[in-house]
Parts: structure tokens; sequence; C-alpha cells
């Protein structure tokens, strides 16, 4: 009977010892709600404070940008750097040179997600649902791929590009990182198979399909937000690849983003108005996905992360 | 009825493929462009490390062993580099973990405003991270930048840094850049973590007069240590192969200073035009990640996982 009543009456003991005021309690109260809100307010500046500033730098005149000491907010605001690099007349080989990329960035990563996805989707399929001799080899294979290092990789890639004729295209890029995209993919799909009830897929066996049928008309649709943040997430991926494209990509043919605005740098020395106005065109697409898809794309990273 | 007599009417009813022929149709695709396009290359790697292979020297290429590797192993340059890899991963790592719990926690909180926070967190790991390198490397201009402006307005220094171009400096402002890119990604994931946690255990706690670190160090710490050990699995294998992001704003300079493992290969392969050795080191690299993910998994396995 005692060690029942014990524990009560030592958490009612600090209680009564300490028996602060009314006043000291809420002065404590408001201390602490006024340290989370300052806190909150530092973070928020931090997280947008350097976005605002490649945003003003985007459009701010260049002369405004080169002035000491620093104008904050610029006294020339002008949108022609953007409308040079995108849909303006008479392009110069700068201009050119990104809107190339742009298509170039647009066609890899879609392409290379629609791949992966399709090839991702099936595997961790298997993975999830069969069972088969050599399975967990596979998957330790799979995803030892990914935590490799691209550096360790490139040098023999160039040169099998090369004698394939394929470097400097889009279709080098595509293959290669559709190569380390599917394994990511494997390994967040294969979560999302998993926390489906196998019911359902012996459900519609029983009912005449065949596995991929079950896979199509059952986890497919089951699985559909899933798949959407790791179709995202694998979108992501690819657009913002750098060392491989660094190596294979020599001219306008096959360019990415990441490659066509780092040239901007050096070219006739460094522009840094150029820079952000190309930074902020390339980081649109990425920034709007994580910002209207962001339910998705926790949930997917989420899943990635608890995974393990 | 009918529909048994139907399922037991033997016309063309077809056996079903065995389950590993379906599994080895479904994992083919991903094999062919997979383990293809890496397999292939990782073999071609390592016979090209045991050549000293030099672009300089077109045609000869004298099969050297494990030279290369010799090479490397008893090469200062090679240690130094592995070292600023692994002061980049540990102190971005840590700060990234210790800020992210931090961001985590408070975006917990019942405030009223958190809901701005939380749909703006993402932006910067969403941003490109050629872009963000960029964007830093601007803010980080020794004349222009607005860093030095900041700073020299708040009357924190007197007068302008050259940040990037300072070797005491240079690895600390990468590290800010990637901190500030990555923390977010860590804050998301600790707080879905976070969310997890039954709130009754809290409250229990707090009713027994646990005060809240009590309740933080004693309940909740310990219910998301999985995931804090999986994030850090995560961010240590990334952080270690970074490239890109020191590429751009330094290049490995000043004075190698930001020369990490990976630019110290790249440079080696592709402007010493020494294809060997690149080779070598790129398996030396794979070799130290390896190394890192066995222990790891040595950790997660011994919390249970």
């Amino acid at each position: 009977m005692a060690s029942v009543v014990s524990p009560g009456a030592t958490a009612e003991g600090p209680r009564l010892g300490v028996r602060r005021t009314r006043a000291s309690v809420r002065a404590r109260r408001l201390l602490r709600a006024a340290f989370l809100y300052a806190a909150m307010v530092v973070a928020l500046v931090v997280v947008l404070a350097p976005f605002a500033w490649l945003l003003i730098s985007s459009v701010a005149a260049p002369v405004d940008l080169l002035e000491r000491p620093l104008r904050w907010i610029p006294a020339h605001v002008g949108f022609d750097r953007f409308s040079a690099l995108t849909v303006g007349a008479s392009p110069d080989d700068t201009s050119l040179g990104f809107r190339a990329a742009l298509v170039n960035s647009s066609l890899v990563a879609t392409t290379v997600t629609v791949v992966s996805m399709i090839v991702g989707t099936l595997a961790a399929y298997a993975f999830a649902r069969l069972r088969f001799p050599g399975r967990g080899w596979l998957i330790l294979a799979f995803m030892a791929t990914y935590m490799l290092p691209p550096i360790a990789l490139v040098v023999p890639l160039y040169q099998i590009m090369s004698t394939l004729g394929l470097r400097d295209t889009p279709l080098a890029l595509m293959i290669i990182y559709s190569s380390f995209v599917t394994p990511f993919v494997i390994w967040i799909m294969r979560g999302y198979i998993d926390s489906i009830s196998p019911e359902l897929d012996d459900a519609a066996r029983v009912d005449g399909c065949s596995r991929l049928g079950a896979l199509w008309r059952v986890i497919v649709p089951v699985a559909a937000p899933g798949l959407l943040s790791t179709a995202l997430l694998a979108f992501l991926l690819a657009w913002d690849e750098f060392l491989y494209a660094l190596i294979m990509t020599q001219t306008n043919a096959s360019k990415t983003l990441p490659i066509a605005i780092t040239d901007f740098i050096g070219r006739h020395g460094v522009d840094f108005g150029l820079l952000a106005t190309g930074g902020v065109i390339a980081a649109i697409p990425p920034v709007l996905i994580a910002f209207v898809f962001q339910r998705y794309i926790v949930a997917g990273l989420t899943a990635g992360s608890v995974k393990g | 009825m009918s529909s048994m007599a139907t399922a037991l009417r033997p016309r063309r009813w077809r056996r079903p493929w065995p389950e590993s022929w379906v599994a080895a149709a479904f994992i083919a695709p991903a094999t062919v462009v997979v383990l293809l396009v890496v397999l292939v290359p990782l073999v071609r790697a390592a016979w090209m490390s045991l050549f000293d292979i030099s672009l300089v020297r077109p045609g000869d290429e004298p099969f050297v062993g494990l030279g290369n590797y010799l090479d490397q192993l008893t090469s200062p340059d090679f240690w130094a580099a592995t070292g600023r890899a692994f002061f980049f991963t540990i102190v971005s790592t840590a700060l990234e973990l210790a800020l992210g719990l931090g961001l985590a926690l408070l975006m917990d909180q019942p405030l009223r405003l958190r809901w701005l926070l939380r749909s703006l967190i993402i932006l910067p790991w969403a941003l490109p991270t050629v872009v963000n390198a960029l964007m830093w490397r601007w803010i980080d201009n020794a004349e222009y930048g607005a860093l030095n402006a900041l700073l020299t307005q708040l009357g924190l220094i007197h007068q302008y840094q050259v940040w990037l171009s300072n070797t005491d400096l240079a690895m600390w402002m990468v590290i800010l850049a990637d901190v500030w890119k990555m923390t977010p990604l860590v804050a998301i994931l600790l707080l879905a973590a976070l969310q997890s946690v039954d709130r009754e255990l809290i409250e229990a706690a707090q009713v027994d007069g646990a005060s809240s670190l009590q309740a933080f160090a004693r309940i909740l710490l310990p219910l998301i240590t999985p995931v804090i050990l999986v994030v850090l699995v995560l961010r240590t294998m990334e952080a270690f192969k970074v490239f890109d992001i020191i590429w751009i704003m330094t290049g490995g300079g000043p004075a190698n200073s930001t020369q990490t493992i990976a630019i110290y290969a790249y440079q080696t392969a592709y402007q010493g035009f020494d294809f060997g050795r690149g080779a070598a080191l790129g398996y030396l690299i794979a070799l130290i990640i390896m190394a890192l993910a066995a222990v790891y998994l040595r950790l997660l396995g011994r919390t249970g996982r």
C-alpha cells in the first residue's frame, strides 16, 4: 500500500514547498513568452534576410549594388535583366546560354523524375512485397550506390560517355542522374508501400489481378500522396545537381542552370546583379514547389529519415 | 455459387509466375538504370587507379599497382584535405543539429505566429545549392557585400573584412552558408518527430512536478533520439562529400584552406590531369564514407532500430 501512496506524496512535496506567489508566476510566464517570441523573430529574420538581399540585388541597377556605403533600398529598380535573360529580343551570348540551360534543366529534371519514378516504384514494390533470394543484398547494393561519392565515379564516367559519343549531351546527364535518383525513389517508396496493408493487394490478386495489376490498381492510388512527395523530391535532386554537369557539359547543347549561372562568374569579371537575377530565376521552380507542396515535401523527407 | 463454379472451371487458367521471377522482372529495370551506370565506372575506376594515367603524357600509361594509393596515403596534402573534410562535416553537422533542435522546439510551442515560421522555414532548403553558394559569395563580398555593410552599420566591426580571402575565416563562411541552408531540413525532420510524441506523457510529467527542462531531457529527448541519430547519419554522409558549395564560394582557396577531400580529388583529376591518382582518390573517399556508414549502422543497431 505504501508504495502506491509515496509517489503522489513526493510529487506534492516540492510544489507545496516552493509555493510561488501569483505575481512571480505571471512574471515568469511573461518572460518565457517574451523570450520565445524574440527567438521566433530572430529566426524569421535570419531565414528571410539573405533571400531579401538576393531579390533586391536581382532588380537593383548595377550602380546601386556597387555603392559604398551600401544602399539597402536601391535607387533604381528595373526588371530589364529578367527580361534579357528570359524573353527579351536580341539576346546576347550570356542570355542565349541561360535560355538553353533553362530548357536543358527542365528537360533533364523532368525525364529523370519520370524514369526514376517508374523504375524505382517497380523495384520498391518488389522489395516491399515479394520474398526472393538475394533480396537483402540487392537492397544493400542499391543503398550503397546512393552513398557513393560522385567524385569516385566521375572520372571513368567522363571517359565512358566520351567513348559513347554522349559527352556534352542532355542524354548523358539523364542517364547519370537517373542512377542516383532511382535508389532514392526506391528507398522512400519502399517505406510508403510497407505502410500499406498487404491485404489490399492480396484482395486484388484474389480478384484476378496480376502483381503488376495490383501495383497499378491498388498501390498507386493508395500511395498517390507518397508518389507525389517522392516525385517532387526527385525533381529537386535532379534540378540541383552540379558536379556531374560541371564535368560532362561543355556547350549550350547540354549545360544546365547551375553551370550556366556559375558561368556568369569570370566571363567579364563578376556581375553580381546578373548572378542574382539568374539565381532567382533558377530558384523559382524549386522554391515554388517547396512552398506550394510543402505538406508533401515534408511528408517525403520525414518518410525518408524515419525509414533509416 | 456461380462465381465459384467459374473459378473451378479449368479453362485458360495460367499458372502464376513464381515469386522470384516476378521480383526479377520488377527489379530488372532499376538494376539496368542504377547498377550498370554505377558498376561499370566503378570497375573501370578500380582498373584506372592501378595505372599512372596523365593526360599530359598521352600514350604513356605505366602500371603502378597500388602506387597511386600509397602516394596518397603518404601525402600530407591528402591528409590535410581529409582533415578539412572532417572539420567541415563535424562543425556543420553539429551546428545544424543544435540549431535545428532549437528551431524544432520553438516551432512546437503554442505561439501565435508559429505558422509563419513553419511555412517559411523550408525556403532556404529549397534554394538550389549553387544559388545558395553564389548568394553567400555575394553577401560575403569584401567590398560591396551585405555582411560587411551590416556589421559596420551595427558597429560590430570597424573595417571591412575579406571574409572569403582570409585563410582563417573562409572555411567558417562556407560552413555558415551550409548551416543556413541545411538547418531548416534538420528542424523540419525533428519537428515531425516531436509532433509524433504523445502529449499526455509530457503533461503527466508536468503534473508530477517536472519542469519543462526535465520533461524535455527525460521524456522528449529519449523519444526523438532515433530520429536525431538518423539525421546525424544522413547529414554526416552528405557533408563529407561536400563539393559544390565550396567550389563556388572559394574554389578550395585561399591557400587551400577550404580544400576538402572532394575538391582535392577534383583538382588532382581535372586540373592536374592525373586520372589514375584521381580514380584512386575517389576510391579512398568512398572507403572513408563506407567506414562511416558501417560505424553508424552499428550505432543505430545498438539503439534497437
